[in-house]
């Protein structure tokens, strides 16, 4: 698969996050729109927490666009939950064509690939992107119960309460989505759940790598390269892996994962992680700084660990995924 | 990547930070040696005042085991068990909080499927090779009775 270039490169024209207690607590606490204290956002199960997360980062969104629901083409959405309900629930009310997604932590990436392709090529004239993910729905999901008394080891990440929501329109004043790279499953046989930095590095540095190498770019030439949530193990590869490559990454280069949480204060371990980490720094963080103008031109790697409970019960490795997405002030030029 | 997979996993895990041991089993030390002194000291407690000893013996796993549930219950169990590990886990305290916690979790789901169901995911296990291994050795002892 190539780098796809969009001619008509669609515009961001409204975005909105919606984090829980501790990312509002976190160092990005200020570019987020809403956030709740007790993390159930006014309903009775968690599951039904991260569905209102999500709704209401899409109707923040529309606010800001100056949209009604109605107007979106289709809603590409998607969680950590099974069978996606938490998306299913949110994108309910709106009554809108709707396109489930699960690429894990990737999703809110795999959501901009699929939404700015179709505005791009003239199929909607706007959508909406959305991801949430919530530590309480993925524990009980993936690991142990809340309340369970275990010690985590430092390679492992927490699951971001969070979600983020892009609209993607045909017109609009930017930032503009330029290109995008879908990304192939690269699985290099890491089978530790608490390690899913390393599961999901090698997909990363195989996106980039390949972005590089066909678009003979540099790192240099962006403002922020950014990863979805590699967290400490997995940003160090990245690094590593990058410079034997021939890439310098430093100064450039960060992860979503990293900058969610303080790593001095907040005790994570390896960073942050889930659809809603990266969903929410780019819908909140990275979209505040377009706005301030500090940045210009982003690359986003959004990496996802593809892996169920019922394949690390039955020992089987864990697959990695990074979508890559270009977002850029200008629309054209390089 | 110009890597193959046996490269890449024993690099991973070289660079990978290992738990802090020392500390983790200093605290495991500290916290499992203050729950047993405690639990003794509530056996001291019951003896003072004069229920027999037989009874004790019974009563003071289901004090402990109540305690344990009941900080779970209130959400303070798994803070101290984040620093405790292996001392909050092993004593009677850490299965006590493997059937609460998923029962607490799992009560959206109804009293049936939810409670029911999921409060023995994680302490399920250990009641069955528990039994099992119990069994084992009542039968070798009962042989060793035959034999010898």
């Amino acid at each position: 698969m190539s780098v796809i270039r969009l001619e008509n490169a669609p515009s961001v024209i409204g975005y909105a996050a919606v984090v829980g207690r501790r990312e509002h607590e976190g160092p990005l606490s200020d570019d987020f729109d809403l956030h709740d204290e007790k993390e159930k956002f006014g309903m009775d199960t968690w599951e039904k927490a991260e569905s209102e997360m999500q709704r209401l980062a899409l109707n923040l969104a529309l606010a800001k666009a100056k949209l009604t629901g109605k107007e979106l083409g289709a809603i590409f959405a998607g969680d950590l939950m099974n069978q996606c309900i938490g998306s299913s629930y949110a994108a309910e009310c709106s009554h809108r064509p709707f396109f489930g997604l699960y690429g894990a932590c990737s999703t809110f990436a795999e959501g901009s690939v699929l939404g700015s392709l179709l505005v791009d090529r003239g199929v909607f004239s706007k959508c909406a992107v959305l991801a949430s993910s919530h530590f309480c729905t993925a524990e009980r999901q993936f690991r142990y119960p809340l309340e369970y008394g275990g010690q985590r080891t430092p390679t492992s990440q927490r699951t971001a309460t969070a979600a983020g929501a892009f609209i993607l329109s045909a017109q609009g004043a930017g930032p503009y989505v330029r290109e995008v790279l879908p990304g192939t499953i690269v699985d290099m046989g890491i089978t530790d759940i608490n390690n899913m930095g390393a599961a999901m590095a090698p997909a990363a540095y195989d996106t980039l790598t390949k972005y590089f190498e066909e678009t003979g770019k540099k790192p240099e030439d962006f403002d922020l390269i950014l990863t979805g949530d590699l967290g400490k193990e997995g940003h160090g590869i990245i690094c590593d892996f990058m410079k034997n490559a021939g890439y310098d990454m430093s100064g450039v280069y960060n992860d979503c994962g990293l900058m969610l949480y303080s790593a001095a204060t907040q005790d994570m371990h390896a960073g942050g992680s889930g659809c809603g980490c990266s969903a929410s720094v780019m819908a909140g963080h990275i979209m505040k700084r377009f706005e301030k103008g500090t940045v210009r031109d982003v690359l986003y790697i959004a990496t996802g660990a593809l892996m169920s409970p019922a394949s690390l019960q039955q020992g089987r490795s864990i697959p990695g995924i990074a979508h890559l997405v270009r977002i850029s002030a200008e629309r054209g030029g390089e | 990547m110009k890597i193959d997979k046996e490269t890449y996993k024993k690099y991973a895990k070289s660079r990978a930070p290992s738990s802090p041991l020392l500390k983790d089993m200093l605290f495991a030390f500290l916290v499992g040696g203050a729950i047993c002194a405690f639990a003794e000291g509530i056996y001291n407690f019951y003896l003072y005042i004069k229920i027999e000893e037989d009874t004790v013996r019974t009563l003071v796993p289901v004090t402990i085991v109540f305690l344990a549930s009941l900080t779970t219950g209130l959400g303070v169990f798994d803070n101290l068990a984040k620093f405790a590990g292996a001392g909050t886990l092993v004593p009677i305290t850490g299965f006590s909080n493997a059937v609460i916690s998923p029962a607490l979790d799992d009560k959206s789901e109804g009293l049936v499927m939810g409670v029911g169901a999921k409060m023995f995911t994680i302490a399920g296990p250990v009641i069955v090779y528990g039994v099992i291994s119990s069994v084992i050795y009542g039968v070798l002892y009962w042989l060793c009775g035959v034999i010898l």
